[in-house]
């Protein structure tokens, strides 16, 4: 009896607490749903010039990905914000290229693979405080590439909470199984459908440090600098290069890299109806490669639930040090490749999307709070091109 | 003859086009340093242009396909607060 009469006082202690944190207005200490976004894209791409048959050959590819992306919130005894995320993707691709890893058979395991990558991130987020800590974990798995990634970050707004400062850092464990041109294959690397392959490593550590600010009330920009190293083995062991004297070699990379790229936007908001939202990146890496890259994006409201987003994206590079087109390496040469995403090349990105975000939500469903519609096409300055449309809808 | 002087024009648009770019982006840096400098304090409720879909810093969800697919196929990726690794991106 003793007991029921101290349940019963706990239990009214409990409800009566709550109802003292409904009548404060405070947040809920259950976990909730914030959002759930779906996303799903076609991509295709063309050119003449696979690394996989050494700068010369079709580089046909389709990718149909899709990616689920939950997003959870719950508020914990000290009123933090914590968020947690769940999201899952799953990529099928079809690749010419890959094809030919065997130039006879016609039936590589890589020819059409599918490509599988959960991830999980949390944030806690102390608004008295403007500090936010954060982590997550992933992984990517396709038959030859597995990657394990890891990160942690913590971010803090200045006193009067216009600018934020973020750090981040990101470590990938990858491992490259080795799959060789078959003409280069000796009795150990065989493979073949379902035979074994060895495999390799490869591991990214990266910083990654920002710094946003607002200017004023239209106003905002955001700095970004990361500096990333690249471990093990860098190049990819199907990927052939043919030599001046017509020899064939699999592609050799240094197994170091050093990437430094330094980035800035800004978003401005003009009048009541136009935005610009304009990107800069400079980059630089120890392979002797840099580039810039500049886009411009004119988000135009319609009504304030509609908007239409004309962008242009402008890229170009130098060549890293180890590439040379088909027939163009000799023996003197200690590293090679013939991958023409190493060349020197410049390349543009232009398109539309439009977003549609009404407020009682879309063909009836009150949850589904907005959908976005994106196409956009690339081209190459060394001939390959491509094209992507994506749909992402968001479930609120 | 022809084919020389479109292959020629061809360069020029291309060199105009870097120069350009170089151009913008010096004075897009120099734009933004000077508006670091004069930024002022913004209220809550003075941030609903600020707090709009089409405003925030960083990538749309939406982009995420494309941002994977730049860094394939482009040789350099980054600072642009996404993944700097992880995934094959062979093919």
């Amino acid at each position: 009896m003793k007991k029921i009469i101290i349940s019963v006082i706990a239990l009214f202690g409990i409800f009566n607490a709550k109802a003292q944190e409904n009548t404060n207005s405070e947040p809920s200490k259950k976990l909730s749903l914030d959002e759930i976004n779906l996303v799903s894209s076609y991509y295709k791409q063309d050119g003449n010039n696979s690394a996989v048959t050494g700068g010369v050959g079709t580089e046909k590819l389709t990718d149909v990905s899709n990616t689920i992306d939950v997003t959870m919130v719950k508020y914990d005894k000290k009123l933090r914000k914590n968020k947690f995320d769940v999201s899952v993707g799953i990529d099928h691709y079809t690749s010419a290229s890959s094809d030919m890893i065997d130039l006879k058979a016609n039936s590589s395991a890589s020819r059409s693979d599918n490509r599988i990558y959960p991830a999980l991130s949390w944030s806690r987020e102390n608004e008295a405080k403007g500090s936010t800590l954060m982590a997550g974990a992933s992984l990517s798995s396709e038959f030859d590439y597995q990657s394990y990634g890891a990160n942690i970050g913590v971010s803090q707004k200045t006193a009067n909470r216009t600018g934020e400062f973020t750090a981040k850092f990101q470590a990938y464990l990858d491992q490259v199984k080795l799959i060789t041109p078959i003409e280069l294959r000796t009795g150990n690397s065989t493979g073949g459908e379902h035979g074994s392959y060895g495999t390799s490593g490869r591991n990214t550590f990266a910083l990654s440090l920002s710094y946003s600010q607002i200017i004023n009330q239209n106003f905002q920009v955001e700095f970004l600098a990361d500096g990333i190293q690249q471990t093990g083995y860098l190049s990819l062991p199907f990927h052939r290069v043919y030599f001046a004297d017509n020899s064939v070699h699999q592609e050799a990379l240094p197994d170091k890299r050093f990437k430094i790229p330094l980035g800035v936007r800004a978003n401005y908001f003009f009048g009541d109806k136009l935005i610009v939202r304009a990107y800069y990146r400079y980059y630089t890496d120890d392979w002797g490669l840099k580039s810039n890259t500049f886009s411009l994006e004119t988000p135009v409201k319609i009504s304030p639930f509609v908007s239409v987003s004309p962008f242009y994206r402008y890229y170009s590079q130098t060549s890293a040090k180890y590439f040379a087109p088909y027939q163009q390496h000799t023996a003197f040469d200690d590293f090679y490749t013939s991958n023409y995403d190493l060349s020197k090349f410049s390349s543009n990105f232009y398109g539309a999307g439009i977003r549609l975000s009404p407020k009682n939500g879309l063909f009836g469903i009150e949850r589904l709070n907005m959908l976005e519609i994106r196409y956009g096409h690339y081209t190459k300055s060394v001939g390959m091109q491509s094209d992507i449309i994506s749909l992402n809808l968001r479930f609120k | 003859m022809n084919l020389r002087l479109s292959f020629k024009f061809k360069k020029t648009i291309q060199i105009k086009m870097k120069n350009f770019i170089k151009v913008t982006a010096v004075i897009c840096f120099l734009v933004t340093a000077a508006s670091v400098q004069s930024c002022t304090s913004v209220k809550e409720y003075e941030k609903s242009k600020l707090n709009d879909a089409e405003m925030v810093l960083g990538n749309r969800t939406i982009e995420k396909t494309e941002l994977s697919f730049q860094s394939y196929r482009e040789g350099s990726s980054g600072a642009n607060a996404g993944k700097v690794g992880g995934g094959c991106g062979c093919n």
